[in-house]
């Protein structure tokens, strides 16, 4: 299946030494711990998304690798030295605030030349490298403004231009593209990912949307409740989701919860409300373990007659939403659980309807089992 | 009326209650320019008057504007203000004085505005508190201490005989020395507060992305906190400086014969030689001169807005 590919992946069998070494780092505001002991390694030239709902910590953990906050306990390494005692103006690393933090009383291209004047370049070089961001976020012709001047998703380009100009090792960007418009957000996502392939610069993305972590990550880190709960390839983290939360949180999923009845080296079965489901082994679960299977929707087959699948059961049209490409049905098992199905919409098919019986079957191969 | 019948109404006609509402406005704007009318322009107008006529041996002193018809103001008293050398020096003696002491409050009272801002809660509170407070008592009641403790044998000569540092009283008070420490002593207040409710409102996450820049405490301080809190120093400024130009009871009290001040001139012409019409022309061009200073601090508040 995996057709050999170049493209390096040094997380895999982890020889080279990490970039930044996240060991144990925890960070309690008075008693509650926005991030509890995460530990985290990431490799040079990576784009490492992190994803979670609204306050998991996701921005408070970017802010200790800045150095905006001080870690209650654990350490930060990047590129071999200890953080811990670095200022945030002599690390190795911009950021991009979920603010933007603007400086309101600087026009948009000093702004942008601020961090490259730090440096001490030189005039012609600066405005040069401000020319040539203000081109990639495309705000060329507001190089003059101030940012109140400016709309949300303008002020947003520049406060990642700001980010972008001064090409530090590590970029955190905190939701950079959640202001944009498809199209342009799509245009800097392809952009983030070509200033990463060139420079080498690695990247810590934190964002909402799982669309954009899948298309623009390395890896993914799935956070909840201050806690790191996966890292991994969008794939894996798809696919092969480790937890009841992850495989709710990313994509849509069926959850069929039972309790574990028998396990042969080729498959398990889970005793469910719907009868038995056929997984694949899966080792580290016993037996009348409580457990629940996870089934994307576009893996479930849908047809009227009846099929022969590892696992086929039939249920009534409850609903469907058409979407274009695809359709996405509601069903409704004689146990009263409602399934979803998503079936591309291809030529010749007649589309099922309301209150239609149909018979629904998928591999066990599809299914994941998760703890819950 | 309803706000669905203002709706569909289309906009075409306003309300009733949106006209009772324009004389509402009316009446909140009347009353400042009623107490501006009474207490400022009729006096300034008033003293105006005073200032181009002839003083007199009278009571009140001085002869009249008209007589038989004829108008007798003239500019003889500005003339003399022009003269006397007096005048000119006390005016930017004034102008020298504020100037200076403006400076010190600002730099004595930027650092406390900014620590009270950058403080938690609950002590900002008690830090704002102890900044107003002096206000509790009698500003001469304060001035006068000052004296208690600057004179020969007050309690800083005292302190410091005793602790051998020097062996004669040192001369502070009826100094200017004394003069700038009592106007910096009580104007401070009018500079930590505009300045403190302007450094309040900066955006902590402007200095950290500074910072995230490469930018060190300095390069902040001098890129970021400076120029957005120029509106709080100009603000400040003014407060000290536009009072302390007629500043009277503070020289009076603590300063010696050489603190020549334009209000204690102004003073001394009304009081002690009741020449009303010179005094009057000192008073119309104390505010003229303000004035020019104000105009100036104002441009540079529009310039960083
Ligand atoms: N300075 C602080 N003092 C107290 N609690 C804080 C502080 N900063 C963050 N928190 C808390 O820590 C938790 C994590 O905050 P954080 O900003 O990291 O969330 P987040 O994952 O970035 O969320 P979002 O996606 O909404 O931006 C939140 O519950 C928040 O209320
Ligand atoms: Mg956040």
């Amino acid at each position: 299946m995996a057709a050999p590919d170049t493209y390096p992946r040094p997380w895999r069998d982890q020889t080279d030494p990490p970039f930044i070494r996240i060991k144990s780092i925890t960070k309690r505001f008075g008693d509650f711990a926005a991030v509890d002991d995460v530990s985290l390694d990431i490799w040079q030239g990576e784009l490492f998304c992190l994803l979670g709902g609204s306050g998991c910590g996701k921005s408070t953990l970017l802010r200790m690798l800045a150095g905006f906050e001080t870690p209650t306990a654990g350490v930060v390494e990047i590129d071999g030295q200890d953080m811990s005692r670095v200022p945030p103006f002599a690390r190795p690393t911009n950021m991009m605030f979920q603010s933007y933090a603007l400086f309101p009383h600087m026009s948009v291209e000093k702004n942008i030349a601020y961090g490259l004047q730090r440096d001490g370049l030189g005039r012609a070089e600066v405005a040069g490298r401000v020319a040539e961001m203000l081109k990639l976020v495309q705000l060329d012709g507001l190089a003059k403004r101030k940012p109140h001047q400016l709309s949300g998703g303008q002020r947003q380009r520049v406060a990642l231009a700001r980010s972008l100009v001064k090409k530090p090792k590590l970029l955190l960007l905190d939701e950079p593209l959640g202001a944009l418009d498809k199209k342009l957000r799509e245009e800097t996502q392809f952009e983030l990912m070509t200033i990463q392939d060139q420079l080498g610069v690695t990247f810590i993305v934190v964002t909402h949307d799982q669309e954009e972590a899948m298309t623009l990550s390395t890896r993914i880190g799935v956070m909840d409740a201050g806690r790191i709960v996966q890292v991994g390839e969008p794939r894996d983290i798809y696919e092969r989701p480790g937890s009841r939360f992850v495989a709710d949180f990313i994509g849509s999923v069926n959850l069929f919860e039972g309790e574990v009845e028998a396990a042969a080296p080729d498959f398990m079965r889970i005793r469910t409300a719907e009868g038995g489901i056929l997984v694949p082994p899966e080792a580290g679960f016993g037996s009348r373990e409580k457990v629940a299977v996870a089934v994307r929707p576009e893996k479930i087959r849908l047809s009227r007659e009846a099929v022969g699948a590892d696992n086929a059961l039939t249920a009534v049209v409850e609903d469907y939403a058409y979407m274009g490409d695809c359709t996405v049905y509601k069903l409704k098992l004689p146990s009263g659980r409602v399934v979803s199905v998503t079936e591309t919409n291809g030529f010749g098919a007649e589309p099922f309807t309301w209150d239609e019986e149909v018979h629904l079957g998928w591999p066990a191969a599809a299914g994941v089992l998760v703890r819950g | 009326m309803t706000i669905s019948t203002h709706v569909s109404g289309g906009g075409s006609h306003l309300p009733a209650p949106a006209e009772g509402l324009g004389w509402g406005r009316w009446a909140v704007i009347a009353v400042p320019f009623l107490f501006l009318l009474v207490f400022f322009l009729i006096p300034f107008l008033v003293v105006g008057g005073i200032s181009l006529r002839d003083p007199m041996i009278a009571r009140p002193p001085y002869g009249p504007l008209f007589e038989d018809g004829a108008f007798l103001g003239d500019l003889e008293n500005y003339l003399f203000l022009l003269s006397d050398s007096l005048y000119i020096t006390a005016y930017l003696n004034s102008l020298k004085i504020a100037a200076i002491s403006t400076v010190l409050t600002l730099m004595i009272g930027y650092p406390m505005a900014y620590a009270i801002a950058r403080s938690p809660e609950p002590r900002r509170s008690i830090l704002l508190m102890l900044v107003v407070l002096p206000f509790w008592t009698s500003f001469l009641l304060r001035v006068y201490a000052w004296i208690g403790l600057l004179k020969g044998n007050g309690v800083i000569n005292n302190l410091l005989l005793w602790l051998g540092v020097i062996d004669q009283p040192l001369v502070m008070l009826q100094t200017d020395f004394a003069v700038y420490v009592g106007i910096v002593y009580t104007y401070l207040p009018f500079m930590i507060l505009p300045l403190y409710a302007n450094l309040v409102k900066l955006d902590g996450s402007l200095l950290e992305a500074s910072s995230d820049l490469g930018a060190g405490p300095v390069t902040t301080f001098l890129r970021v906190t400076l120029p957005l809190s120029l509106p709080g120093i100009v603000a400040g400024c003014m407060l000290v400086f536009i009072p302390v130009i007629g500043e009277f009871v503070i020289p009076a009290l603590l300063g010696g014969p050489d603190t020549l001040m334009i209000g204690r001139v102004l003073w001394d012409e009304f009081f002690s030689n009741r020449d009303w019409t010179v005094a009057s022309a000192v008073a119309i061009v104390m505010l003229v001169a303000v004035v020019v200073p104000i105009l100036g601090l104002r441009r540079i508040a529009e310039r960083v807005s």
